[in-house]
């Protein structure tokens, strides 16, 4: 089985958020990227699935040199090699273009992707590259297994979940229990090093939309205390002054 | 030029979240002048089509194939597709849900069209281009995007907008598409919901609860509570990690992103990750025995107590409340 993982680089999840050039652009100073954790389970999983040499595992990142130790710590829990898309991440509609072209060349039975990135979050790069191959997609896997070659997936629906059965390949967008996220061993960091990281161009993809500028979320106002021997005041602020209940 | 809106159903009944994109397509019909037509896919009453015409919908188009009836990503993109381009709509709106974020990238990249993620803002039209909000960072920030090709998708995030009546005279069409047999290939096993619970995404009030718990074995409070407020339950991830909870109802910067009208956190401290996830809400109520704890930072009401204390009494005062 040949598996493809899609991985985001992305700001560490206790980095502060602020923006630059008229807040048009993310400031990246003092920011540490880490593999977006939801593609980390992806390649967790993939991984399990690609154990005993069942399969292979390559993973793909668009996007440029800087990202290359996320991409070197994919290889060392356990990808078998890496291409880079060599150019800047415009937005998901061109990372998905990227990724379906070099898909197309590959024949992989499995692609996975993390349910959402978390700095962007959208969760439209899954979606992209299925159809563009023309091929099944779920969204937010919850459980994945693979039998001879068919996937069974558990996706995430409103209240609930949904077991589903479908062909290879398919595009899955991986969430929190399908596998738990795998730290690197010394023997996976040394062998990363010499791990095939195959650098390809871009190729050209008219943009449809761009972002223009960011703000910040208002700041929330000071928070009113109420004595916990006299909650029915919460209830009445919560129903007169909020107007929430 | 026209304006399409997909509404989801549960076993036949529309979503909340989808009269919220019905009346968020209907306010985009009224500033553009365009009439609103309505997607419905899967078994839907008769009832419950004319109903549409209660939130401003002209026209309904109803596809009942029986091999739709029950939801195939794939398949439903492609009608969904296929009805845009059979009425020239250049707008076509969608809730954000668990399955609209498996559609939407579909059907924007079958119709080349922009799309607009997870929106929380009606668009600022200029033109063809269409400036529309949305959350990123995980809520630590909101990113304004421009839409510029002809076509446009919004998926709308669910409690974003009231669904509004506007009454209307409505006409139902059935409908019956093409569907390739490529895109049936997913085929849904089983399906386990709890009809009785309010889902998460779409809750109005969520009352949630984290490690201060100190056990699985004392959610009961939090679920009386959640039942006398109709609310949904949610809990922080080191909760979920412990396995005190199921994942599905982590909420925070790597679990759900939620935005109701009342956010209730009990025994949770507040971590930068998990207040990404809650930000959007319009009122948070903090409960923790630590006034120090960083979640009252942004919260709108507080009591610095004991949550074994606070809640049974929060319980009573919520029943007296809702009994008078």
């Amino acid at each position: 089985m040949k598996i493809l993982v899609c991985l985001s680089n992305v700001p560490d999840t206790t980095s502060k958020i602020t923006f630059t050039d008229n807040n048009t652009a993310f400031n990246t100073a003092g920011i540490q990227y880490i593999i977006n954790p939801y593609d980390e389970i992806a390649l967790a999983r993939a991984v399990e699935l690609a154990g005993n040499g069942q399969g292979t595992i390559t993973v793909i990142h668009v996007g440029e040199a800087a990202a290359d130790p996320t991409i070197r710590k994919a290889l060392a829990i356990g990808a078998d090699q890496a291409v880079r898309i060599d150019a800047y991440p415009r937005d998901a509609w061109f990372v998905a273009h990227q990724i379906a072209s070099y898909a197309k060349t590959q024949n992989f039975d499995l692609i996975l992707t993390g349910r959402e990135s978390i700095d962007y979050n959208g969760s439209l790069v899954q979606g992209y590259i299925a159809e563009l191959l023309g091929i099944p997609s779920i969204s937010i896997a919850k459980k994945l297994d693979i039998n001879d070659s068919q996937a069974t997936v558990e996706r995430e629906i409103e209240g609930g979940k949904e077991v589903i059965q479908v062909p290879l390949p398919v595009v899955i967008g991986t969430a929190e229990g399908v596998a738990e996220p795998k730290i690197p061993n010394m023997r996976g960091i040394m062998s990363a090093r010499t791990k095939p990281l195959e650098v390809i161009q871009a190729i050209d993809v008219p943009a449809l939309s761009h972002i223009t500028h960011f703000d910040t979320p208002p700041p929330r106002g000071n928070v009113k205390l109420v004595d916990k021997d006299h909650v029915t005041q919460l209830v009445e602020l919560l129903h007169s002054e909020a107007k929430v209940i | 030029m026209a304006i399409l809106v997909y509404i989801e159903n549960i076993a036949g009944a529309f979503k909340k979240s989808g009269y919220e994109a019905v009346s968020y397509a209907k306010a985009i019909g009224d500033a553009t002048g365009q009439p609103v037509t309505a997607l419905s896919i899967g078994k839907v009453d008769t009832g419950s089509l004319e109903g549409l015409g209660r939130y401003g919908v002209s026209k309904v188009i109803a596809v009942n194939t029986e091999q739709l009836h029950q939801f195939v990503n794939q398949a439903y993109a492609a009608v969904i597709a296929e009805v845009a381009n059979s009425i020239q709509a250049t707008t076509i709106v969608l809730s954000n849900s668990f399955s609209g974020k498996g559609l939407a990238p579909r059907i924007a990249a079958k119709l080349d069209a922009a799309l607009a993620d997870g929106a929380i803002t009606l668009p600022v039209i200029k033109g063809d281009a269409w400036e529309i909000k949305k959350s990123a960072f995980s809520g630590k920030a909101i990113a304004t995007q421009e839409l510029t090709a002809p076509i446009k998708v919004i998926a709308l995030t669910p409690n974003t907008i009231e669904a509004v009546e506007a009454q209307t005279t409505v006409e139902i069409e059935a409908f019956q598409p093409q569907v390739a047999a490529t895109d049936l290939s997913t085929v849904v096993k089983d399906i386990m919901q709890a009809t009785d619970k309010i889902p998460l995404p779409e809750a109005n009030i969520v009352v949630s609860a984290g490690r201060g718990l100190k056990g699985p074995e004392n959610w009961k409070m939090i679920e009386e509570l959640a039942d006398v407020l109709g609310a949904a339950t949610a809990c922080s991830k080191p909760v979920s990690d412990a396995g005190w909870r199921p994942h599905e109802e982590h909420v925070g910067q790597t679990g759900l992103a939620v935005s109701p009208n009342l956010y209730i956190a009990i025994g949770i401290s507040g971590a930068i990750q998990h207040l990404a996830g809650i930000s959007s809400s319009k009122t948070i109520v903090v409960i923790n025995n630590d006034p120090e704890a960083p979640f009252f930072k942004v919260a709108d009401y507080g009591i610095v107590g004991d949550a074994f204390d606070v809640v049974p009494k929060l319980i009573d005062a919520f029943k007296a409340y809702k009994n008078h």
